[in-house]
Formats: C-alpha cells, sequence, structure tokens
C-alpha cells in the first residue's frame, strides 16, 4: 500500500517491447546517424559529407531524383484518373470494393516478382514483345530499354499508381455533387467547375500524393536491383555498393552519409506532405 | 429548357461512362498482362514450342531452393524463408499482443508513443536500416550465431508497422478493460486473461496481422541481399540468371501460395460476422503482398 500510485510498475509489462524496439530499431538507426561523422579510425569527422559531392554520386542522386520524379507525377496523373473512375461509379458497387483491394494489393507489389513480371511480359524474350515483334514493330531496336531507368519507370508505375488511387480516392469522395449544381446555377461549365471548384479544392490532396510517391520511389531498392544489376545506377543501390565493397571496408562512413542524404530527402518530402495533408483536410 | 437540360446531362453521363470504362480496360491491360506473362512464360518449352511444366518440375531439382531440410539452420532458399515467416509471425505476437493489451489497460499515456514507434519502420527505408544492422550482424554472426534465422531479429521490426495496425484494429473492436477486469474479479491469472480472453475475441486481427507478416517475410529481399543471407528472393535473383523460366516459375508459385493465404483468410473470416470479413479483406489491402513496393 505504501505509495503504490506513486511508484507503479506498470513500465515494466512494456519493458521486452521497448527493449526490443531499441535494440533492433532505434540503436541501427542510431549507428547509421552517427556513423556518418566518423571515419576508419573512429575519430569524429565531416570528411564523409565532403563525399556526397563525388562526380558518380551526384549523377545517381540526380538520376534518383528524376527517376522519383517522373514515377511520381505520371504515377499521380494517371493513378488520379483511375481514382476519377472509381469514385465516379457505386458507391457500393462490387466493381470498387474490387479495384480498391486490388489497389492496396498492387500498391505494396513490389521487389523481384514485380521485375519478374516485366521481364517475362515486356522483356526481350516476352509474349509481349514477341507479339508486337512478330507484327514488325520492334520495341527494343535501339536498346534494350528494359534494363536502364527507363524500364525503371515503367515498372515503378505498376505499383506507384493504385498507391495515388489509395491515396487520392478519400479526395474524390469528398467532393459534393451540389457544389457542381452550383457552379451550373452560377452559369458555369464543366471548365468553370474543373478550374474555380474541384479543381482548387483537388489539388494540396494532388500535390501531397506526387510526394508520396516521391518518397515511395525514391528509398524503393529491391525491384531496381533485380531489373538492373551493373551499374547501381540508383541511390539505394549506392548504399548497398558502399556497405558491401572493398571501398565500404575503408571507408565505413560512405554507406551511412548516403544512407543520411536519403533519409534527409525522404524526411524533407514526407514533412511537405503533412503539411499538404492538413490544408487538404480543411476542404474535404 | 428541361428537356435540353436533360440532354446536356445524358451526353455527359454516357462520355463519363465510356471515360470510366475505356481507362478501366487500360487499368486491366496494364496490370494483368505482367501477371499473365509469368505464368505464360513459365510453361514454355524448354525448346521448341508448345506448353510443358518442365520449368516447373525443375523446381525440385535444385537443392539450393528446396530440399527437406528443416531444421534450426536450412540450407535451401525456401526452408529458409518459410521458417523465417514462422519465427517472424511468432515473436511478432508475443511481443506486440501483451504489450498492446497492457498500454490499453494500464498505461493509456504511451498509447501514442506506441504507436509512433510501431510505424517508424515505414518512414526508414529498408536499406538505410541495413546499414546500421550490418555491424549489429557481423558482431552476431561471430559471437553468437551466423544462422540465416537470425534475419528474425530485423524482420520483426520491419513488420511492426502492418501488424500494429491489424491488432490496433482488433482491439479498438472490444472492450479489453472490461473483459480483463470481469476476468480477473473471477480469479484468472494475467496469462490465462490474455490467452483464454483477449487472443480468442482478436482471433481475426491475429489471423491478419499473421499473414501480413508471412507475405512480407516471404517476399523480403533488401535486408537479407544486403546482410549477404540467401532467401528465397535473393535465390530467385541467382537462379534468374541460370534458369528464368524456372525462377518465374518458383516466383508464380509464391504468388499463388500468397494468394491461397488470402483465401484461407477470407474463408475462416467469413465464419465470422459480414462486417469482419470485409474488414479482414481492406486490411489485407494495407499490408504487403509479397514485399513491400520496391
Amino acid at each position: 500500500m505504501l505509495g503504490g500510485r506513486r511508484f507503479s510498475l506498470d513500465w515494466v509489462g512494456t519493458l521486452p517491447f521497448f527493449a526490443y524496439v531499441f535494440l533492433f530499431l532505434i540503436l541501427p538507426s542510431g549507428i547509421v546517424a552517427v556513423g556518418a561523422f566518423f571515419d576508419a579510425g573512429n575519430s569524429f569527422t565531416l570528411i564523409n559529407f565532403a563525399h556526397l559531392s563525388r562526380s558518380f554520386l551526384v549523377k545517381v542522386t540526380v538520376d534518383t531524383v528524376a527517376v522519383s520524379a517522373i514515377t511520381a507525377v505520371l504515377g499521380a496523373i494517371l493513378g488520379a484518373l483511375l481514382a476519377y473512375a472509381i469514385a465516379t461509379g457505386n458507391p457500393n458497387g462490387v466493381l470498387r470494393r474490387l479495384l480498391v483491394s486490388a489497389s492496396g494489393v498492387l500498391a505494396q507489389f513490389g521487389g523481384v516478382t514485380l521485375a519478374f513480371a516485366f521481364i517475362a511480359s515486356i522483356g526481350p524474350a516476352g509474349i509481349v514483345y514477341l507479339f508486337f515483334q512478330a507484327h514488325g514493330l520492334d520495341y527494343y531496336s535501339r536498346e534494350i530499354w528494359l534494363f536502364t531507368l527507363k524500364g525503371v519507370d515503367v515498372v515503378y508505375l505498376y505499383f506507384q499508381i493504385p498507391l495515388m488511387v489509395l491515396v487520392f480516392l478519400p479526395a474524390l469522395d469528398g467532393i459534393k455533387p451540389q457544389w457542381r449544381e452550383a457552379t451550373e446555377s452560377l452559369g458555369g461549365g464543366t471548365w468553370h467547375y474543373w478550374r474555380h471548384v474541384a479543381g482548387p479544392i483537388l489539388f494540396p490532396a494532388f500535390l501531397g500524393g506526387v510526394l508520396l510517391l516521391f518518397a515511395n520511389a525514391f528509398s524503393a531498392y529491391a525491384t531496381v536491383n533485380a531489373l538492373i544489376n551493373q551499374g547501381a545506377p540508383m541511390l539505394s543501390q549506392q548504399i548497398s555498393n558502399a556497405l558491401s565493397s572493398e571501398v565500404g571496408a575503408s571507408e565505413p562512413g560512405f554507406a551511412k552519409v548516403i544512407a543520411v542524404e536519403m533519409i534527409i530527402i525522404v524526411t524533407l518530402v514526407t514533412v511537405l506532405y503533412t503539411l499538404l495533408q492538413r490544408r487538404t483536410a480543411r476542404w474535404l | 429548357m428541361a428537356v435540353a437540360r436533360r440532354g446536356v446531362h445524358r451526353t455527359r453521363w454516357i462520355k463519363l461512362q465510356v471515360f470510366r470504362y475505356v481507362t478501366f480496360a487500360l487499368a486491366g491491360i496494364f496490370f494483368l498482362v505482367p501477371l499473365l506473362s509469368m505464368v505464360e512464360f513459365s510453361t514454355r518449352a524448354n525448346s521448341g514450342g508448345g506448353r510443358t511444366l518442365d520449368f516447373w518440375k525443375a523446381i525440385f531439382t535444385y537443392p539450393e531452393l528446396i530440399d527437406w531440410n528443416f531444421g534450426p539452420a536450412p540450407d535451401a532458399s525456401v526452408n529458409a524463408s518459410l521458417e523465417l515467416a514462422l519465427v517472424t509471425s511468432v515473436a511478432m505476437l508475443v511481443l506486440l499482443v501483451p504489450t498492446m493489451v497492457w498500454v490499453r489497460l494500464k498505461l493509456r499515456r504511451l498509447t501514442r508513443v506506441l504507436e509512433f514507434i510501431c510505424l517508424l519502420p515505414l518512414t526508414i527505408p529498408a536499406i538505410v536500416l541495413v546499414v546500421g544492422l550490418f555491424p549489429m550482424y557481423v558482431w552476431l554472426g561471430t559471437n553468437v550465431s551466423d544462422s540465416i534465422l537470425t534475419l528474425g531479429f530485423a524482420y520483426v521490426v520491419l513488420v511492426l508497422p502492418y501488424c500494429y495496425r491489424a491488432l490496433d484494429a482488433g482491439l479498438g473492436a472490444i472492450d479489453v478493460k472490461t473483459l480483463s477486469e470481469a476476468a480477473r474479479s473471477l480469479g484468472a491469472s494475467w496469462f490465462s486473461v490474455m490467452w483464454r480472453v483477449i487472443v480468442p475475441n482478436i482471433s481475426n486481427a491475429i489471423l491478419n496481422a499473421l499473414l501480413l507478416s508471412v507475405a512480407l517475410v516471404l517476399g523480403e529481399y533488401t535486408v537479407a541481399n544486403n546482410l549477404l543471407y540467401n532467401n528465397l528472393q535473393v535465390e530467385l535473383v541467382h537462379l534468374q540468371r541460370t534458369s528464368a523460366g524456372t525462377s518465374i516459375a518458383v516466383a508464380v508459385a509464391s504468388l499463388l501460395f500468397a494468394f491461397v493465404l488470402l483465401m484461407i483468410l477470407a474463408f475462416i473470416g467469413g465464419r465470422g460476422r459480414r462486417e469482419f470479413r470485409e474488414e479482414a479483406v481492406t486490411k489485407l489491402g494495407t499490408g504487403p503482398v509479397l514485399g513491400s513496393a520496391g
């Protein structure tokens, strides 16, 4: 009874969980963040950050940003169109439930299997390519672009579009038909409605979707690594290279500093996304 | 006027329907063709035309892919991935369920902290986490064990966000406090409360969490590849260089396996109330199917 409340031992029950999370989530994150500031001799240095300006790494960073931006914008536009097609149907229909469930599954469908799916279809031995080739359209006549960054753009759309559907559909559902009727009663047509009513309301949600898709593509590793196994054209692959190569052993800070670069970019994008979400919530 | 107005609505409605079904058709092609092509590719004949199951039969001729050693140190990658799925799911449940119940009962102020920590792995890219895990696994490998099953430690962290959401939905649907107080006042131990009262009441959520973690572990590539372990996905990439047909057959088989798990879940969930089944389906939608994207 003595001081029972003040010295409650209830927190002991959560100790195993927090100890585990500390060991396998917080500690590795800390190793990355702190390790970026140390050299092979374990002394404090900022030299690792200077390594980020190595020309090949700058090129890879620019390429990764480009792939992420292209797939984010394209994925967002196509995903928004698909979401609109879904939103304008019966809200309780079988079709809608099927498409939403499928989007949920496909948005997470990535990695080796996804790369295989594209190799088996539009790859140089795939059925789609063979079909087009037999009909006089050889889309690999210049280069086999599936195994370049152009191919990565196409393959990433496979999970970017469904992710946009999931993110954008709630915003579209928030649009009230009365707004369109109000526009019409004021003499506005379809163009006015989209330009002055629905567009401005949906734009923050759309932009938020673009940012989420960007972060999603930016940190992806498995899909691109199964598709392109030479040259490591993406930042995530450079981290992997720096981790396991000979260079990595002599420069333990290098992988960590690229990882920090990635985290900074992803965090920036995520913060912007959260701010936009708040703005979206004001209207929808 | 009214007729003209209705006419405008009518043409707009037709345009909209055309747009909708063209969009659905194009999306159907883009999303289904790659999947079906894998089936087509894996049933080609080794030489010449026609359909055979040669690539499928060949799966069992690769000892690095599958063998009958389901011991604590599996050699084959399918065995390793299946064992990892089991170890990870069990560890995740043992770690997460009691903690979540305890926080609901006794430490409500920790709810936000727990949620934040559980969702944290979503914002840290796996490839970044690997960089921090690398020196830890070097240490583990030399001092404790270098079995591939040690990957389970990292996988529990990876499945945390998905399982947390599934279990949170389940616990939110029942009155944990009343149930456990009732059980305690009847003399049940905390273990009985957990095992005989809470767990049966959230069995659907537990099944969801299990399925999500099994799907994620079977599809995991990033962590295993960079910590230099040969799990199923890493082996598939190796195998692709020697036999593309067989590697794609295995990929199709693992997709089918995930699909069967999904059906089992829908079936078991379907025995409950209707709302539960729908919840199960939408919950599936928020989780990974064979690896998180990328």
